[in-house]
C-alpha cells in the first residue's frame, strides 16, 4: 500500500516538475523544477530497488551538475521578449527532435520488452541477483564485463577535463601569485635586520 | 519497533508507518533540542577562550539562553524585502532545515538504533549533504540583493570543491570497512588498530584521512576558520541578511544541526560510533548510545575550539587547500591504501 502510494507520489511529482520546467516563464524557477524533478526520479529509483543509482543521481546530478547550472542561469542576464519571439522559428526544430526522442523511447522499451539483452527481465522486477547488493552487483559488471568501455569513459572524461583546463588556462606574467610555501619557509632571522642607523642617515633596505 | 506495533494488533504495513513516525520524532526532537543546548554550549566556549563569561543570565547559567532567542524571533515580524522572489525567498530557509535534519536518519546512535539500516548509507549523507547548498543558493538569489549572491556563489563554490576531497576520503574508508553500510562500517572498526583500539583513525594509513576530513568538515558545514559565505567584515551577514524573524531562526538551527552532523559522521567513520573507544569488555557495560554521544560532543568541542582560535581564511587561500592541497593527497591515499589492501590479502 505504502509502495503504489508513494510511486504515485514520486512519479505525479517527477511529471508535474518536468512539465513547470518547460512552462515557467522565469529560467531559474525551471532549473529549480528540473531539479525537484531529478530528486523525485531518484525516488522513483529507490522503490525499484536501484538505490545505489538513485544516490549516485541525487550526488552528480542534484549536487553538483544542477548547481553550476542553477548558477549560469542566476548570472545570465536573459531578455524573454526575444526568447518567445525565437519560439515560432525555432518550433520545427524542436517538434523534430522530440518525434526522435519519442522513436528512441519506443524503440528502447520494445527492444527491451522483447527481452534480447540480459540487463533484467522486462517486468522491470529482479533487476539485481537475489542476495547481491546494488554497489556489489554493479561493481562486479563495471569491473569485469564492462572493464573497457568504464576504462574507455574514464579517460574520455579526463581528456574532456584536461581540454577544457588547456583552453581556459592562460599564462599571466603580470600578477604575483602567493607562494605559499616560500611564506611557510620564512625565518624571523631572514625576514628582519636589526640595524642602528646614524641620526640622519637613511637605510639601504 | 515494528514488531511492537504489530503485537499491537496493526497491520504490517501500518506497523511500519507508526513506528517509522515515531522514530523520526525521537531522532528529530532530541536532535533540535541538542541544537539549542549545542548553541549555548558553542557560546560558552567560545567566551571562555576570549576570557569573556557568555551567556549567563537567563536560566541556570545562562542555561535557557538559546530559548528566550528562539522565543525573541518567534515573536519576530518576518519580513520579506519587496524586490525579493518571495516564494523562492520562503521555501529557502525550509530547504536548508529539513535537509539538515534529513542525514540523520542513517546514523547509528546504538548498535542496532538506525532509524533507516541502508546499504547505500554513506552516499546518502553524501547526497543529502550535497543538497545542503541550494538552501543557501536560493536564499541568495531570492533575497535580490548583492551581498546574499555573493555569498551564495562562495557557498556553492565551496561547499563542490570540498565534497570531490570528502568523496575520496571516504572511499578510503569504505574500502577498508568494505561497505557503505554505516551500521557495518563502525562493526569495522572494533579492535580494528593492533585489536585494542576501536576507530580507523588510529590506523596510520587513515589518520591523515581523519585531519583532512575534519577540516573539509568544517568547510562543508560553513563553520570557521572558512565560513566566508556569513563573512561580516565582507558580506554583512552573508544569505542570510534579508531574513528575520523564524526564517533566520530556520537558518542557525539548519547550520548547527549540520555542524552536529559533520561530528557524528566524524565519530562514526572514525572513532568507532557507538563502540568504546577502546576493545576492553568492562568498557562495553557503558551503552553503546552514550559513547556516541561522547564522541559527538567532543568533535563539537573541537568545532568550537577552532572557532575561537583560527582566523579567518582568505577565499583563494579556501580554493587552494581544498584543489591543491586536499584532493591530490587524498588521492594519493586512495591509491596507497588500496594498495595496501590489495598487497595484505584483504580483500580476498
Amino acid at each position: 500500500m505504502i509502495h503504489v502510494f508513494a510511486f504515485y507520489l514520486f512519479a505525479v511529482i517527477t511529471i508535474a516538475s518536468a512539465v513547470t520546467t518547460i512552462t515557467a516563464r522565469n529560467p531559474v524557477h525551471s532549473v529549480l523544477w528540473l531539479i525537484l524533478a531529478f530528486f523525485n526520479a531518484a525516488g522513483l529509483m529507490v522503490l525499484t530497488g536501484a538505490e545505489f543509482i538513485a544516490m549516485l543521481l541525487v550526488i552528480v546530478y542534484v549536487g553538483a551538475v544542477a548547481v553550476l547550472f542553477l548558477f549560469v542561469v542566476m548570472m545570465l542576464d536573459i531578455d524573454f521578449a526575444e526568447l518567445r519571439a525565437g519560439f515560432v522559428k525555432n518550433f520545427p526544430l524542436g517538434l523534430l527532435v522530440a518525434i526522435v526522442l519519442l522513436a528512441e523511447m519506443v524503440l528502447g522499451i520494445g527492444a527491451y520488452r522483447a527481452g534480447a539483452m540480459d540487463l533484467g527481465t522486462p517486468d522491470g522486477a529482479a533487476a539485481t541477483p537475489a542476495g547481491a547488493s546494488n554497489i556489489e552487483a554493479i561493481g562486479g559488471l563495471l569491473y569485469s564485463r564492462y572493464l573497457f568501455l568504464f576504462e574507455a569513459a574514464g579517460i574520455i572524461l579526463l581528456v574532456a577535463m584536461i581540454g577544457a583546463i588547456v583552453l581556459t588556462h592562460r599564462q599571466r606574467s603580470d600578477t604575483r601569485g602567493q607562494k605559499i610555501s616560500k611564506q611557510i619557509m620564512r625565518r624571523p632571522d631572514e625576514a628582519t635586520v636589526n640595524v642602528k642607523p646614524e641620526v640622519g642617515k637613511g637605510v639601504q633596505l | 519497533m515494528t514488531a511492537f506495533f504489530q503485537s499491537l494488533g496493526m497491520s504490517h504495513d501500518w506497523a511500519w508507518f507508526v513506528s517509522t513516525i515515531c522514530g523520526i520524532l525521537l531522532i528529530a526532537l532530541p536532535l533540535l533540542l541538542g541544537v539549542a543546548m549545542i548553541i549555548y554550549a558553542d557560546r560558552k566556549i567560545w567566551a571562555a577562550m576570549a576570557l569573556r563569561r557568555g551567556p549567563n543570565v537567563v536560566g541556570p547559567f545562562g542555561l535557557l539562553q538559546s530559548f528566550a532567542d528562539g522565543l525573541k524571533v518567534f515573536l519576530q515580524e518576518t519580513i520579506i524585502p519587496s524586490a525579493a522572489n518571495k516564494g523562492i525567498f520562503l521555501i529557502a530557509p525550509v530547504v536548508t532545515f529539513t535537509v539538515a535534519l534529513m542525514a540523520w536518519a542513517v546514523i547509528p546512535f546504538n548498535s542496532g538504533a538506525i532509524l533507516s539500516d541502508i546499504n547505500v548509507g554513506l552516499l546518502y549523507v553524501l547526497a543529502i549533504s550535497s543538497l545542503g547548498v541550494y538552501g543557501t543558493i536560493m536564499a541568495g538569489w531570492a533575497s535580490n540583493s548583492k551581498y546574499p549572491f555573493f555569498s551564495a556563489m562562495r557557498a556553492s563554490a565551496q561547499m563542490i570543491s570540498y565534497e570531490v576531497s570528502i568523496g575520496f576520503i571516504l572511499i578510503c574508508v569504505v574500502l577498508w570497512a568494505g561497505t557503505f553500510n554505516l551500521n557495518d562500517i563502525v562493526k569495522a572498526q572494533e579492535g580494528h588498530v593492533l585489536g585494542i583500539f576501536n576507530g580507523f583513525a588510529f590506523n596510520p594509513l587513515l589518520f591523515p584521512m581523519w585531519v583532512m576530513f575534519l577540516i573539509s568538515g568544517m568547510a562543508e558545514t560553513q563553520r570557521a576558520p572558512f565560513d566566508l559565505t556569513e563573512a561580516e567584515s565582507e558580506l554583512v551577514a552573508g544569505y542570510q541578511t534579508e531574513y528575520s524573524s523564524m526564517a533566520f531562526a530556520a537558518y542557525w538551527l539548519g547550520e548547527y544541526a549540520n555542524v552536529l552532523l559533520m561530528c557524528a559522521l566524524n565519530a562514526t567513520l572514525f572513532f568507532g560510533g557507538w563502540l568504546p573507544p577502546l576493545d576492553i569488555p568492562i568498557l562495553y557495560l557503558v551503552p553503546g548510545f552514550i559513547w556516541f554521544l561522547l564522541k559527538v560532543l567532543f568533535f563539537f568541542f573541537v568545532f568550537s575550539w577552532v572557532k575561537a582560535t583560527v582566523p579567518r581564511y582568505r577565499y583563494d587561500q579556501l580554493m587552494r587547500l581544498g584543489w591543491k592541497v586536499f584532493l591530490p593527497v587524498s588521492l594519493l591515499f586512495v591509491v596507497i591504501v588500496s594498495g595496501y589492501l590489495m598487497a595484505t590479502g584483504h580483500f580476498a
